[in-house]
């Protein structure tokens, strides 16, 4: 090779730094959790084989679905608007239109502009706005995560470089909440430290707090000053109303809180592949609000410089136009109630067929997932015995479950649990 | 940074909480010392000591953490459109960001991706989530694009592609990869460069150092500058080279330059970083264009590109680009890939599809693809147009002998004027044209009808101001 003739002599002994790569020290890289289920699934050459990996919906014949509002926005926009940068903080309608779901549409926080808002690369890009915008301007602080929790939660805030810390949200034993060990740690943390919180609809548990307890949880972090970060991924697919499910929001905004919130349209609108959601942080004042917003800004100009416009359009298209809203609210009421009722057949199902354990919580527990309480080994059976996908910590996605698989899924899982 | 205690005030009314709720609450019992001191609680600026007697109690007030966040400039670039859209001069001419426009200095969407929007809203495809790594038919088409389909690199697997959120995501994953593998390795930017480049690098945490490139005496290429500060750099560098249409000079090495380059980066262990945002825009070929890239990779060496669509197909907003990384063998390409994603997954997840799509359709289809080769020459002749008229322009009015041939030498949507800071701002303040600081302008926002005002402002600018 070329290559080797005109540098052999030059580079002995030059360990890694010789011309034939520079790459050696490359270790490749585990697969990711979540996406590397699909990825095996699809490569699964099985007639029987089951998805319930990540969680994207899934219509009763186990087809992706474009929403019907999506599709005349598309149709209302192709080829109309140009191309050109959005501004680096994103579609202006789009956010205004995103702040209103998640602070309610007469808010008055939103009037009095106290709202540092930017588009984001979905929830996954505001997260990481957010921990890079905490690693910037609060260096010290460290970021609480509930265990469990979505795990890209992890590699966001180590890649922003902002040290990790626990507090106890699931409880093994009841596979509900551990409200009291949550209590706890939020009383133990420091005082003003930074907490992330799943607004509703817990990835990958599907425990959510009571309103009750959202209000003792609020009244504790003023007590202790504390920091919360909302990650909403799922409005609207929880309880199938999207006020419903900003209720944990809305009642720390009540109690005057200072919060921070990421929100995703990947399931709510079906846009997981157009990236578009929002990062916003209530401040103090408008002032404040616009510096926040300068500088989120100014994170986000070398990690992307500007975000991708068409999902946004199709956002605001749809929430700008009454009708076109009334049918959203519509569809996303009938996706969390398939959900609903996978979970009601499921539950049965495992019921019927007389399993030993109990699977009350597959109907206690809301959104799109379902933490089994399966153990890593049960969930290998599960694959390579019946070619069932699905997060090793035992979450299933609900959304991939149909009236055609259910009953395939029940026996599967009441295979490999019925001796435990 | 705000660490230290102030007294801050409580300011939302439903924020205090009352006596009784304080009981119900924390009592610490501290110094009597009533000046704010947070025990040890060094992480809260958002407490306020209220004094008792020898009772300190703490309260949580409604101050936001982020009290100290001040406001960030505006953006060199970005924020020169901003600034434009708020004038209202009629004249107002934007030659700020590069951003095409047609004659009647609008923005144009290609004939090729309307066409492939309509396909693509005809087929109905879904809005399922991409791979980390982003559409395979994308980073296919992608790759062959710039190296040739026939290309040995191609052919061996040899190439980690992974889409990215257009030139600067590609750029960003990159300089974390780099950061990750090569700690303490610097990166050689030329000076001047693309203002986001040191941004993206400075955010990554990766050292860098400028090369000499332009120079301003000649308005050309400082060649041996160039050639002397890429021999001196440690060697295991690496060399961040724009492919073709240099931003912001327009300047560009010849071929028989490219080879020196490539030669003392060879002979240096360096590792060539390219950055590929105008192919196709600059002489109007897409092919030719690519021969700085496909010239090192034929050298055998292994080298880095950043790609971006957001000119050369208009897709601007759609952020729609690719990080490939040629290896010398189709197992680093792999792992080199594998550790790409694991970057982009805490970044984003996966990157956006529509403007893959309409890529892929693009250059995968054979009648728009030749069509599209079409539209490229069309918008790379509009702006050779462009040159000409404010060359001849600025040449009729300037008989002080000034030489502004290098309008015409220059190449790409940007030609660096040569005018200060000083001078830059007459373009602005007085004159209503909006460029960056740095003396560019982008050619690709002049139409011909205004030529004669820019050359005006021009020619003012740079003999009036100093």
């Amino acid at each position: 090779m070329a290559l080797r003739n005109t540098i052999s002599g030059r580079i002995s002994g030059r360990g890694r730094r010789s011309m034939s790569s520079w790459w050696g020290s490359v270790e490749p890289a585990p697969k990711d959790p979540i996406l590397g289920v699909t990825e095996a699934f699809l490569a699964d050459p099985s007639p029987h084989k089951v998805n319930v990996g990540v969680g994207a919906y899934r219509d009763d014949n186990g087809k992706p679905v474009v929403l019907q509002c999506v599709r005349e926005a598309e149709r209302r926009i192709a080829g109309h608007s140009n191309m050109e940068y959005l501004p680096m903080g994103g579609s202006v309608k789009m956010i205004e239109e995103t702040l209103k779901l998640a602070y309610g549409e007469n808010s008055e926080l939103i009037k009095d502009k106290r709202i540092a808002a930017v588009q984001s690369l979905s929830g996954t890009g505001a997260c990481r706005l957010f921990a890079d915008f905490q690693k910037r301007f609060r260096p010290d602080s460290q970021i609480y995560i509930p265990v469990p929790t979505w795990s890209n939660h992890h590699n966001i805030w180590r890649d922003a470089q902002v040290p990790q810390r626990t507090f106890h949200y699931y409880h093994p034993e009841s596979k509900g909440l551990d409200f009291a060990g949550m209590m706890d740690d939020i009383r133990n943390a420091p005082s003003g430290s930074f907490f992330l919180l799943h607004a509703c609809a817990h990835n990958p548990t599907g425990v959510d707090p009571s309103e009750e307890q959202w209000k003792e949880i609020s009244y504790q972090f003023k007590v202790k000053g504390h920091f919360p970060f909302f990650d909403m991924a799922y409005q609207g697919f929880a309880s199938g109303d999207p006020e419903r499910d900003a209720k944990s929001i809305r009642i720390f905004l009540e109690d005057g809180h200072l919060i921070g919130i990421a929100q995703s349209y990947a399931k709510n609108m079906g846009l997981y592949g157009q990236r578009v959601g929002c990062l916003s942080v209530l401040c103090e004042d408008e002032k404040q609000a616009v510096a926040v917003k300068s500088q989120l800004q100014q994170l986000a100009r070398p990690m992307y410089s500007n975000p991708p416009v068409h999902g946004a359009l199709i956002v605001s298209t749809i929430l700008g136009d009454p009708d076109l809203k009334k049918l959203w609210l519509k569809e996303v009421k009938v996706m969390a109630d398939r959900i609903i009722g996978m979970r009601t057949a499921l539950r049965e199902n495992l019921e019927k067929l007389g399993s030993p354990l109990l699977w009350e919580h597959i109907t206690k527990q809301i959104g799109m997932f379902c933490y089994s309480g399966m153990t890593p080994e049960q969930v290998d059976r599960l694959t390579d015995e019946f070619h069932i996908y699905m997060t090793r910590n035992g979450r299933i996605s609900m959304a991939g479950v149909t009236t055609g698989n259910v009953g395939y899924l029940a026996n599967a899982i009441h295979e490999v649990t019925k001796s435990a | 940074m705000a660490s230290t205690m102030l007294s801050l005030p409580c300011t939302s009314s439903s924020a205090s909480l009352s006596m009784h709720q304080l009981n119900k609450g924390k009592v610490k019992l501290g110094s009597s010392d009533s000046s704010i001191c947070i025990n040890n609680d060094r992480n809260s600026p958002f407490t306020k000591i209220k004094s008792f007697g020898r009772i300190s109690m703490t309260v949580a007030t409604n101050v936001s953490r982020f009290e100290g966040v001040t406001m960030a400039p505006p953006d060199p670039i970005l924020g020169v459109s901003e600034a434009f859209k708020a004038d209202t001069h009629e004249m107002k001419l934007n030659l700020g960001v590069g951003a095409y426009r047609t004659e009647e200095l609008q923005p144009y969407v290609l004939k090729v991706v309307k066409k492939a929007e309509n396909l693509m809203l005809e087929r109905g495809e879904n809005k399922e989530y991409l791979p980390i790594e982003g559409l395979a038919a994308f980073n296919k088409v992608t790759a062959e694009l710039l190296f040739g389909t026939d290309n040995p690199v191609i052919q061996k697997q040899r190439v980690a592609t992974v889409q990215g959120l257009s030139g600067t995501g590609s750029l960003r994953l990159a300089a974390a990869l780099i950061e990750r593998y090569f700690p303490g390795a610097k990166v050689l930017i030329s000076s001047p460069t693309w203002g986001n480049h040191k941004n993206i690098f400075n955010d990554a945490r990766v050292p860098w150092s400028e090369y000499r490139y332009y120079d301003p005496k000649t308005v050309g290429l400082d060649f041996e500058g160039m050639i002397a500060d890429i021999k001196a750099a440690p060697e295991g560098s690496f060399v961040l080279l724009h492919g073709c249409a240099h931003n912001p000079t327009g300047i560009d090495p010849t071929p028989e330059q490219w080879k020196q380059i490539a030669d003392v980066i060879q002979e240096k262990n360096h590792i060539p970083f390219f950055d590929v945002a105008y192919q196709g825009f600059a002489s109007g070929s897409l092919d030719e264009d690519a021969a700085s890239v496909r010239l090192f990779a034929a050298r055998g060496i292994e080298l880095l590109v950043a790609q971006s669509y957001s000119k050369n197909l208009g897709l601007y907003s759609e952020r729609i680009g690719a990080m490939n990384i040629v290896c010398s063998s189709a197992d680093a390409a792999a792992r080199v890939k594998s550790q790409l994603k694991r970057i982009a997954r805490p970044m984003y997840s996966n990157p956006p599809i529509h403007g893959a799509r309409i890529v892929a359709n693009v250059v995968g289809d054979p009648g728009l693809f030749s069509e599209w080769k079409a539209e490229m020459e069309m918008m790379a002749g509009r702006i050779k147009n462009v040159r000409q008229k404010l060359f001849d322009s600025l040449s009729a009015k300037d008989k002080s002998g000034k030489d502004w041939s290098f309008i015409l030498k220059q190449i790409g949507m940007f030609s660096f004027t040569g005018l200060n800071k000083a001078q830059s701002d007459n373009m602005t303040n007085k004159w209503h044209v909006y460029m960056t600081k740095d003396g560019r302008i982008s050619l690709a926002g002049l139409s011909l009808a205004k030529c004669e005002y820019l050359a005006d402002a021009i020619f003012d600018s740079y003999h009036n101001v100093s």
